[in-house]
């Protein structure tokens, strides 16, 4: 069974939002109705979005890391959300495993937004449903796009190539070798949700020079010894030098 | 969590409803059987039911508000296999179909025709009220207790203490009601109310000394997967306000948090105890009607409380705007 979903790689997310303003512009262009977007210049913007970017320092000064962390649905394997909608607007797809909102059946209770740990779902306050990432599920089916741009928005954004989409179910995947050999993880496991979105965890960069790599460790002819080696007395390149 | 008025006005007062429904039936039952001397007045049922299903409507009514889109409430009948909601959307109106019939039943003095078992048809249905009015107090509460992570909620006293809280304030409401119209039933009703007053009292110091000791097993390491002991949200993502501010906090102190704490302690059961004894003691209706008010305005508290105490673990993501 397919299970769409993001891996996203948090060593290489620079917080740049542009997966934020990409999915805002796509999703409020849709055939299933405008974004609320209220005071957006003025003092209290609000408004209603599927994807943020939020910022976390790890460490204590001045041993400290800036993470950055977007954030959407998760489209959890066992999605809490689903389950609790009194009306089924709100449901998890067999074939690829994207978990929807209904709008048509949404009655706004908000019960579903309760019922999810990660707070990815936010109503809409003017249309008066519960809205959520779809991961773009009018884009990825699209047939009349090229076929390496049928990607969720924030994907085809990522400047950094942070995010990767695909199946998780398929071993072969980009997403989930990733996830194999990067550690991928989910969020907040102690509720036992299954999120598909996996995060791949930060690790340690560092250029390790070995003594082999200046001077090879078999060197029948000693010929690297031989490099010049200038005398202390000798003159130097800045002088005139006779070599 | 912000606590919303439409669900308290709903929670408190159809409680009011189911409680004062259960209290006419057990006075049938109880005369049926011998126990008591049954009422006099012949509205005593009837109008009993007509107070009762105004309850039921105007909390159900409340309820609407709630929504966003409230001319699509018929398709929440749908997921009853699933959703708890689901349930109580499809059990309540039962209910108070149900406390229709059993008022019409004795306005139309259906009590004199046996028709099953030597039974009528009043005790008949008002046994399914009795075994709905349950259903009822078991979905309300399960909303909220089937939630898991919202642990506050998670335990079996969120669904005792409805059932509690909604009993002892129907039975306060008796009492009052009694004493107006069936003033030698008053005692049985008061009797009653103090007992499920003071049970409600065990059942909800139980819930907040369990959520006082509560730990969260949600914290920014999980949140986010980074093992580290000390990390600082330096930005939500963005500057103004959003539904997962607005909705998941209630924006007051802790100062005023344990103030309404306090205040719903005393409100609930105290002070409506002392004015039922004043009012019996002196026989003034009005002190026992006071009772009932007082315990009213007090679960109004409690029920903000309720709501306001649940720690959602979605906050962990909204700590700081920039």
């Amino acid at each position: 069974m397919t299970q769409l979903a993001l891996v996203i790689d948090l060593n290489v997310c620079v917080g740049c939002h542009a997966c934020v303003t990409s999915c805002k512009e796509w999703n409020t262009s849709g055939v299933a109705g405008f974004l609320s977007d209220d005071n957006p210049y003025g003092k209290d913007p609000t408004g209603t979005f599927f994807n943020r970017v939020q910022t976390f320092e790890v460490g204590e000064y001045p041993n400290t890391q800036t993470v950055h962390f977007p954030k959407s649905c998760l489209h959890c394997e066992d999605p809490p959300c689903v389950p609790v909608c009194p009306t089924g607007a709100s449901y998890k797809r067999e074939e690829d495993g994207i978990v929807l909102v209904d709008y048509d059946k949404c009655i706004g209770c908000k019960y579903c937004a309760w019922a999810c740990p990660y707070g990815v779902r936010e109503i809409d306050e003017h249309r008066h449903v519960m809205t959520k990432c779809t991961l773009c599920v009018d884009r990825i089916y699209d047939e009349s796009l090229p076929a390496a741009e049928r990607k969720p928005a924030c994907v085809m954004a990522c400047p950094t190539s942070a995010r990767l989409f695909g199946d998780i179910h398929d071993p072969e995947s980009a997403a989930s070798k990733a996830i194999q050999e990067s550690g991928g993880y989910q969020l907040m496991p102690e509720w036992g949700t299954s999120p598909a979105n996996h995060y791949l965890p930060r690790h340690k960069k560092e250029i390790k020079v070995r003594e082999e790599d200046l001077e090879r460790v078999d060197n029948p002819l000693k010929v690297d010894g031989r490099l010049p080696k200038p005398a202390l007395k000798s003159p130097s390149l800045d002088d005139v030098t006779s070599w | 969590m912000r606590p919303a008025l439409s669900v308290i006005l709903l929670t408190t007062l159809i409680g009011v409803g189911q409680g004062l429904f259960v209290a006419l039936y057990t006075v049938q039952v109880f005369d049926r059987i011998g126990l008591i001397q049954g009422p006099t007045s012949p509205a005593f049922y009837p109008l009993g039911c007509a107070i009762a299903l105004a309850f039921l409507a105007v909390g159900l009514g409340a309820s609407f508000f709630h929504l966003g889109h409230p001319e699509r409430a018929w398709r929440t009948a749908t997921m009853w296999r699933t959703s708890w909601l689901s349930r109580e959307v499809i059990v309540l109106p039962a209910f108070m179909g149900c406390v229709f019939l059993y008022g019409l039943g004795h306005y139309l003095g259906w009590t004199q025709v046996p028709i099953l078992a030597g039974l009528d048809a009043t005790l008949i249905v008002g046994a399914v009220g009795t075994v709905l009015c349950t259903l009822l107090f078991l979905c309300t509460g399960m909303i909220y207790a089937c939630l898991k992570f919202l642990q506050e909620w998670h335990t079996p006293l969120t669904v005792i203490n409805y059932l509690l809280f909604g009993s002892a304030s129907g039975l306060m409401l008796a009492a009052a009601y009694a004493a107006i119209v069936e003033p030698g039933l008053v005692r049985f009703f008061a009797f009653w109310a103090v007992g499920f007053t003071l049970a409600a009292l065990l059942g909800r110091s139980a819930s907040l000394i369990r959520n006082a000791h509560l730990k969260p097993r949600s914290s920014l390491q999980t949140a986010i997967g980074v093992k580290h002991p000390r990390i600082v949200q330096s930005s939500q993502g963005f500057m103004g306000g959003s539904f997962n501010t607005r909705e998941f906090f209630h924006g007051m102190s802790s100062a005023w948090m344990r103030s309404v704490k306090w205040m719903f302690l005393l409100a609930v059961f105290p002070i409506p105890l002392a004015l039922l004894a004043a009012g019996l003691v002196r026989g003034v209706p009005a002190l026992l009607a006071a009772a009932f008010l007082v315990q009213y305005a007090g679960l109004l508290a409690e029920r903000w409380f309720f709501f306001a105490q649940a720690n959602h673990p979605q906050n962990l993501y909204y700590q700081r705007i920039s």
